[in-house]
């Protein structure tokens, strides 16, 4: 082989290497300001107790956003959860037929579709027929966005079960509803853990479908009907202000909210473990 | 018996349908509500240069411009490195150095875009001003590309941060393209005497060549979606400049500006109309990106 080709190969790959390492520089950034940028905002006396406070004011915190995040992305998940790992394991046990074929081109499409709009249809169904802002209608927007991740999710999941557990199931002469739900899919359960978890994170760093469906809220609201204020809503409220203690504590926000994150992912990258060795075993 | 199996394989299908009505619930009511600005202006929305909520004259061009723009830079940038990423990820060998990155590109899609925003707004932005915008633009600001003056929060900004936003999208459906590539393509180049970066360069990456289109097509429909980080970044001036380093606006960025200020009719309608248009072409562009990954699947899976 001759030098210049060596030498070329030899390059290549030095800018491959580089390559990965600059995709990095990004993530890496991003979370060296949140952290440093956050942290003097989260020491603050009251972030986590109190409310929002005019700028200036000192004492300020996101207590009502993070209970509006929390609630928000739990009635979202009350209502996508259990629609989509149903609908998920229809696509496992019955995906065959055209209909099947259908319902992923549709959830496929669904993952990619503008979450601004979504929050525009929600506001059309929701808040314009009863003329106010609720956290219901923002919850239907973001259940959604987490709907389509938690059908695929939890098809690949019990997908993955192999179909001599289904024939056990059956020989033994267990309905084929038991079959598939006290026996494939607790054998499935963390992949279908996972598939949530990441629908939740997803949900909970949603912004664009909640700003014109529960609208904000500078007081500590538990209402559903009534609007809420959300961690995100923090975020890009406050980062647009020109007052220096708001921008801190969009930072602070943005803190909590990486966090908040990067445990759900890391969470659900810890029972995919769990699964990968169940099925080994199975 | 199997009665009851029949309904558990209703009722299941029922609540999987619900992914294929919301879709098509969704671009229905889009549609109806945009109905009174669709009357009024006709296709010259899509045209139009003028946005004006006192007289209620709505075209969308601008809104359209900075949305391309903006997505196009992102795709250029993101291309690349993401399809260098891929080759990475996809490699045998090196897995102490794969499993980091690999859990890196993943985290880069679990940041929330407020938080990619938020930076943007604060640290990248000024940052690409101070390094490259400004002294690029008075260098060289007679080219239309590059005028002045320059901002901090322009097309550029908010192109570079979409870059970083599409980066996991188009690295990890990239991955698996080069992945589903058959080894025995791979394990025959070298055979021949071929470096790895040949084998790569003439083998891997052009039978990959369709798949990695579809990723790109993919990202593309995940760009021209994004809605709170260009919003921040854009700088929101309606107008259509040559210069990537003049403030702009985009489709997303307007509706999430303007919605909830919005107090004619007419003005939300045509608002609605905008996000009509956005989601008709993420969907169509989806829909493609969809049908080429497909296509590759079925192409390279073994017979």
């Amino acid at each position: 082989m001759n030098g210049r080709r060596q030498a070329t190969n030899g390059l290549a790959r030095g800018a491959l290497y580089l390559t990965a390492l600059v995709a990095l520089i990004p993530l890496a950034l991003v979370l060296l300001y949140t952290i440093t940028k956050g942290l003097p905002a989260v020491q603050h006396a009251g972030f986590f107790t109190n409310v929002e406070r005019p700028p200036g004011i000192p004492g300020g915190g996101v207590a009502h956003a993070i209970a509006g995040t929390l609630i928000m992305v739990g009635l979202a998940s009350a209502l996508a959860i259990p629609i989509g790992v149903l609908g998920g394991v229809h696509l496992a046990e019955y995906g065959h037929g055209r209909l099947a074929g259908w319902i992923r081109l549709a959830a496929d499409v669904l993952v990619g579709a503008p979450s601004i709009a979504i929050g525009l249809f929600a506001y059309a169904l929701f808040v314009a027929p009863f003329h106010h802002f609720s956290a219901y209608s923002a919850s239907l927007a973001l259940a959604v966005l987490m709907l389509p991740v938690v059908i695929r999710t939890t098809e690949t999941a019990v997908a993955l079960i192999p179909g001599g557990l289904r024939e056990a199931g059956l020989a033994l002469g267990l309905a084929r509803w038991r079959v598939s739900l006290q026996l494939v899919l607790p054998a499935a359960a963390p992949g279908v853990i996972t598939g949530a978890l990441l629908a939740v994170a997803r949900a909970s760093g949603e912004t664009a479908p909640l700003l014109f469906t529960t609208l904000g809220n500078r007081f500590f609201n538990l209402d559903p009907a009534g609007q809420m204020s959300s961690l995100t809503l923090i975020v890009f409220h406050d980062a647009l202000t020109p007052y220096a203690d708001s921008n801190e504590t969009a930072w602070g926000a943005a803190l909590v909210l990486v966090v908040l994150v990067l445990l759900v992912n890391l969470g659900s990258r810890f029972v995919l473990r769990r699964q990968v060795a169940l099925a080994g075993k199975l | 018996m199997r009665a009851a199996a029949d309904r558990f394989r209703l009722i299941t299908a029922g609540t999987g349908l619900v992914a294929p009505l919301a879709l098509i619930l969704i671009v229905l009511v889009l549609a109806q509500q945009a109905v009174p600005a669709i009357a009024a202006f006709g296709p010259g929305f899509l045209t139009g240069r003028v946005w004006n909520p006192v007289t209620l004259q709505f075209a969308a061009l601008p809104y359209i411009y900075g949305t391309l723009v903006t997505s196009l830079i992102a795709l250029l940038i993101a291309l690349p490195i993401g399809v260098g990423v891929a080759l990475f990820l996809a490699e045998p060998g090196h897995p102490r150095i794969r499993g980091p990155i690999g859990i890196g590109v993943e985290l880069l899609a679990a940041i929330p875009s407020v938080v990619y925003g938020l930076w943007a707004l604060f640290v990248m932005g000024p940052f690409v001003f101070r390094t490259f915008e400004a002294p690029i633009s008075e260098r060289l600001g007679n080219f239309p590309l590059f005028g002045g003056p320059a901002r901090s929060t322009s097309f550029f900004t908010a192109g570079l941060i979409l870059a970083v936003m599409v980066l996991p999208t188009l690295a990890s459906v990239s991955r698996d393209v080069i992945r589903a590539v058959p080894g025995g393509l791979r394990e025959s180049s070298i055979a021949l005497g071929a470096t790895w970066w040949e084998t790569t360069w003439q083998v891997i990456l052009p039978a990959a060549r369709a798949g990695i289109f579809g990723a790109t097509v993919l990202a593309l429909g995940r760009a021209l979606g994004e809605t709170i980080a260009v919003t921040m970044t854009i700088g929101n001036r309606f107008q259509i400049s040559p210069s990537l380093f003049q403030p702009g606006y985009s489709l997303a960025a307007v509706i999430a500006n303007e919605f909830t200020e919005a107090t004619a009719p007419l003005h939300t309608a045509a608002l609605i109309e905008l996000g009509l248009v956005l989601i008709g072409v993420t969907l169509t562009v989806n829909l493609v990106a969809l049908a080429l990954l497909r296509a590759t699947a079925q192409r390279v899976r073994p017979a």
